[in-house]
């Protein structure tokens, strides 16, 4: 038997259900996995070991009494540091929050503890989720498990980290413009964003509330389907909740794994294909595209003209967005507070020094940005377009979707950079995501799946899909990964490092 | 320094003024507009927040329904056109009162717009006012200085927030130019927010109490040479919380004004403060920077989209408003217009609408509240609904009178016993023992003795000459104190000297 | 497309006054150091985003809302609210069951 940590976390759930595991070992070997590899990887800004015990005993106990407990009870899980969690500190990455102890738990977080998942830790982030690499946390960066001189990806770097580094089965993380998915390429994880609406936001620290979307970071097609559907579902504190229920996505995973696709027309997006992407990463990407074709789908090239804007109007939409989510970090009801070292002590002083202080670089650049789109004058040139541009972004997935079932490109336009090689760069920080980010101006889903090595770093294949039809992303993404595991005899990350 | 002003008959001779009146009514819902937050006045500091309206990381809004249809309905009720569709959304600025850093309102989209609201002026005068827009919004916190003088901002050494009325639903109403009030503009700007404060009540949205800021008034006033001129600059002045100081900061501003246009001088665009203490007002923030709120739509909330079947039961179900009410008690009532007018001028038109319910005559409820309670409250410097008497001790007063158990003269001490707190009018008369005395025995006993003491007035009377008679009446009144019923002693007295 | 050419040339300076004003918006103080290297950094992003208005947008509707739903009501019931105790908690400074905040200048 592998040891428990490299476990899926379905493998892990069956044993937890047969008996062969208890919570309270599975939840231990994690802990002492994070103990002793986190010194490396710092994927962790909190452990929660004591309650992720507490949680694991209770579910052991249930679980003996005979209770009829969710499919993942007992599976310990690491949460993105910009949900909130009642009790246990929450910064978002963030100087400004330090020491902050939220009254209240997400939605997600309460479903997560409902359904009895062990809460290990909360895992770092670039502040507020504003970044591509994990390095603009106010905490020190995170490093990829698979090189660690390189970057985990971002903004949820430590969520793929943890995944990838076997530190967690499963993981939390948020996706504003590419933030699960971009990290789940270049860590060799599966990354899923789900339909704008269909996961609850409430309790999400928010970035740009139009683009947000919380979503699972795994190791398998299958555990993203079952964590999945363990969060989504309406939530009446969100207005933006959809109240439909979707499709099965465990169902659609399971069925993926069979291999076959036939009649199921894959349209691979042009514009997100050629300049700007790395050779091996276009190498991967095609030839995982004979493998569908092998599997019975249909390849076909789509156009979406509007895309090469995407990235503009995203870079105006969020941080506008983000200027007026950011501005009750104010030093006045929660958080940090920092008095200005010169001139009168106010509350328009306190406010502006503690801003000044408690935001980093690229927060600040964001919401500087932002401010200036949305100020008099500039409003229609800058904010009113890229709203514009959004409907033509949608009207491009529209035209693609009469056309093809899935939209298919590489999900970042490299692997892993080097640690510090892009941070002086944010335009080129900014271009990561330019695969990523035409989904969350749509509000449609995507996953990233594992796409093997490119010089021994990992690359990730995206699969994108209408809005509510999360399950054709399980389906051809569990069909994708069943075809590249029985080529490579393994699952990708069994070839991580060892790390100890 | 003292503030120049032009007398105000001489400012309105030569300049027109225009106003602009912005009201804000808190709704009275029992949660906040955006999370459910319960709402009751009086509760301890920040005992009544949640994630929402304490602005903490996280939470999203969820628009209170019950606060949209209320919206509604005083936006069917000023003669709006309702919106198809709307959207809330975020005003940007920084101030401690304001938990997420921005106000969630309504800025290009109002929920309800272009309507009208008919204001009857004290002389009976029909004035129409054009309402631009009522739209949704939330209230602020609640700031306390602490430190310095008097509690105010300047000088304070810092101060104290509490939340609890961070979130509240507000309707704000939004009037367009109101032109050619000319000399009466301040009566107008008055009778306009009163108007408000009855539709408010009429269509339970909100108990309306100014003294509680639950209507507040923000008044832009300008002037200009001629109706013709084009509008002058503008002033406004914030947060006039009583219907009396709404028309004096009109007056003060219209005489100030003018004073600046005589010297040559142009009239700053700037937010003013009310002072109630003396009438006048001063200058505020001048229009800056601060003031580019980066509206944009409200991300988190999704767009209302009121269907024209919910507006129409909505419509359906209004109540009646207070003008046609007036109508309707006018008729009933039999008052003429100017008893009417005088009736609705002195606030008295719910308590005789109540003392009628109670069993009273119109006539009847209308001479007590008009007369000896207006007299009374007057007396005191209060309103007539802080006498403490209600309708229903008047009706029963009332029906004692008409079943001839106290007279006219005996009902006002029995008012002072209800007044003082010694129960109702049956009780009063009780203890006190004010009631008529109708037995003839000791009225006779007491007629012989007026009749003894003045034979003259006797020979008159015998030689048919009734003139006096009232002397003699008046001695028995005096000796039973007031108690005797005077139409039975007459006719005692023309028994007893045949 | 004449308009949005001159719009797009005006837009393309982001001057250090202009930051410096635009961080007083956004109430962040922010070093001189900081404005210079802002002020560099946004001109840059700033020209490369502005191509949005190279497109012609003129009867393109604005998309706010990624999915188009309305009318998302609560009723009118309220709900235990927060623990004072550990809302205070949280704050920077406190004082009888209220948030103590450095003095307000300006006005409400």
């Amino acid at each position: 038997m592998p040891s428990i940590t490299r476990l899926s976390a379905d493998a892990l759930a069956q044993k937890l259900r047969s008996g062969e595991v208890t919570s309270v070992e599975a939840t231990q070997c994690h802990l002492d996995r994070i103990a002793d590899v986190d010194g490396k990887i710092n994927a962790f800004l909190q452990v929660s070991a004591d309650d992720a015990l507490a949680t694991a005993r209770d579910i052991d106990a249930r679980r003996a009494a005979g209770e009829t407990l969710h499919p993942l009870a007992g599976v310990p899980i690491a949460v993105k540091d910009v949900v909130v969690t009642k009790d246990l500190e929450t910064t978002a990455g963030s100087k400004i929050l330090e020491g902050w102890i939220p009254p209240y738990d997400a939605t997600i977080v309460e479903r997560i503890k409902v359904a009895g998942l062990p809460i290990l830790g909360k895992t770092n982030m670039d502040e507020f989720a504003m970044g591509s690499s994990t390095e603009h946390s106010a905490y020190g960066n995170t490093h990829n498990p698979w090189d660690l001189d390189r970057i985990p990806g971002g903004s949820g770097g430590g969520s793929a980290a943890a995944v990838a580094a076997f530190e967690a089965p499963l993981a939390i993380g948020t996706d504003t413009g590419g933030s699960i998915r971009q990290p789940g390429a270049v860590t060799g994880t599966v990354g899923v964003k789900p339909t704008y609406g269909s996961v609850s936001r409430y309790g999400l620290i928010a970035m740009a509330s139009s683009l947000d979307q919380a979503g699972p970071v795994t190791r398998t097609v299958l555990d993203s389907a079952l964590l999945h559907e363990l969060i989504g579902g309406h939530d009446p504190r969100d207005s933006t909740s959809i109240p439909d229920a979707l499709p099965s996505l465990v169902d659609a995973a399971r069925q993926g794994a069979t291999m076959d696709l036939t009649g199921l027309r894959v349209g691979v997006v042009t514009e997100l294909h050629g300049d700007g992407y790395q050779a091996g990463v276009l190498a991967r990407f095609d030839e995982s595209l004979d493998l569908l074709r092998a599997m019975g789908a249909q390849i076909t090239e789509v156009s979406c003209p509007h895309f090469p804007y995407a990235l503009d109007a995203y870079y105006l939409i969020m941080p506008a967005e983000a200027s007026s989510n950011l501005a009750k970090f104010d030093g006045m009801r929660y958080g940090l507070r920092v008095e200005p070292t010169s001139g009168p002590v106010t509350a328009e002083t306190v406010m502006a020094a503690t801003r000044g202080i408690g935001f980093g670089d690229e927060v600040k650049r964001r919401i500087i940005l932002g401010t200036y789109a949305l100020s008099a004058g500039y409003y229609d040139a800058y904010y009113g377009s890229a709203q514009k541009v959004r409907t033509l972004i949608q009207r491009d997935f529209a035209d693609a979707f009469a056309q093809v079932d899935v939209l298919v490109s590489p999900t970042a336009p490299t692997t892993a950079f080097k640690l510090n090689e892009k941070l002086d760069d944010p335009l080129a920080m900014y271009l990561n995501d330019v695969a990523t980010i035409p989904a969350n101006l749509a509000g449609t889903p995507g996953i990233s799946v594992p796409n093997g090595l490119v010089d021994g770093l990992p690359s990730g294949f995206q699969i994108l899909a209408p809005a509510k039809a999360d399950d054709r992303l399980y389906r051809v993404g569990a069909a994708l990964e069943a075809a590249l595991e029985k080529q490579w005899g393994h699952p990708l990350i069994a070839d991580v490092p060892e790390l100890v | 320094m003292a503030t120049k002003l032009v007398a105000y008959d001489d400012a309105v001779k030569r300049y027109d003024p225009v106003l602009g009146i912005e009201v804000h009514v808190e709704l009275g819902t029992k949660t906040k507009m955006f999370c459910a937050a319960e709402v009751s006045f009086g509760a301890d500091p920040n005992t009544q927040t949640t994630p929402v309206s304490l602005g903490l990381p996280g939470a999203l809004p969820v628009v209170n329904g019950k606060g949209v249809e209320y919206a509604i309905r005083i936006g069917l009720a000023l003669n709006c056109s309702i919106a198809e569709t709307c959207r809330f959304a975020r005003k940007n600025y920084f101030y401690p009162d304001v938990p997420k850093n921005f106000q969630t309102s309504q800025y290009d989209e109002p929920i309800a717009y272009d309507g009208w609201l008919d204001v009857e002026l004290e002389d009976g005068e029909i004035f129409r006012v054009e309402i631009e827009r009522a739209h949704m919004e939330e209230d602020a916190g609640k700031n306390t200085h602490v430190g310095g003088a008097d509690g105010r901002i300047q000088g304070a050494d810092y101060s104290l927030v509490d939340y609890n009325r961070a979130g509240i639903p507000l309707v704000e109403i939004v009037t367009k130019p109101i032109e050619g009030a000319g000399d009466r503009a301040p009566e107008v700007a008055r009778k306009y927010v009163e108007t408000l404060r009855d539709i408010f009540r009429a269509l339970d949205v909100s108990e309306a109490r100014m003294e509680r800021g639950n209507v507040r008034a923000d008044v832009n006033v300008s002037l200009r040479p001629t109706p013709q001129s084009p509008l002058g600059t503008r002033t406004e002045t914030k947060n006039v919380n009583s219907f009396r100081s709404v028309e004096r900061a009109v007056r003060f501003e219209i005489g100030r004004q003018a004073a600046v246009l005589d010297a040559g001088e142009k009239v700053v665009q700037e937010t003013r403060h009310f002072h109630e203490e003396d009438g006048t007002t001063s200058a505020g923030r001048i229009k800056s920077d601060a003031d580019d709120y980066r509206y944009f739509p409200e991300p988190d909330l999704v767009p209302v989209a009121p269907s024209r079947a919910w507006v129409e039961e909505i419509r359906a179900a209004l109540p009646e408003l207070p003008a046609a009410r007036r109508r309707r008690l006018l008729g009933e009532w039999g008052f003429t217009d100017v008893e009417m007018r005088d009736v609705i001028n002195a606030g008295a038109i719910d308590l005789i609408e109540a003392t009628v319910a109670a069993g009273a005559t119109p006539a009847g409820a209308r001479k007590w509240w008009m007369g000896e309670l207006a007299r009374r409250a007057n007396a005191d410097e209060v309103s007539l609904e802080a006498l403490s008497v209600t309708p229903a001790q008047i009706a029963s007063l009332e029906s004692l009178i008409a079943d001839g158990k106290i007279n006219d003269k005996l009902a006002r001490q029995v008012l002072d016993g209800v007044l003082a707190g010694e129960g109702d009018p049956a009780e009063v008369v009780a203890d006190r023992g004010l009631e008529v005395v109708s037995d003839d025995g000791p009225l006779l006993a007491a007629i012989d003795a007026a009749l003894t003491a003045q034979p003259d007035i006797v020979e008159k009377i015998r030689s048919g000459n009734l003139g006096p008679i009232g002397a003699i009446i008046g001695s028995v009144m005096k000796a039973t104190k007031g108690q005797a019923d005077a139409k039975r002693v007459r006719e005692l007295v023309l028994e007893r000297i045949g | 497309m004449s308009a949005g050419a001159t719009t797009l040339a005006r837009m393309s300076t982001l001057s250090r006054d202009e930051v410096a004003r635009v961080a007083a918006l956004a109430r962040i103080d922010l070093s001189d150091a900081e404005v210079d290297r802002l002020a560099g950094e946004l001109d840059v992003i700033v020209e490369s985003i502005a191509r949005v208005n190279t497109l012609d947008l003129a009867d393109v509707p604005a998309t706010s809302h990624p999915l188009p739903m309305t009318n998302v009501f609560r009723d009118d019931v309220p709900t235990p609210p927060l623990p004072v105790a550990a809302v205070l908690a949280a704050a920077p400074a406190s004082e009888d069951g209220k948030f103590a905040v450095p003095q307000i200048l300006g006005e409400e």
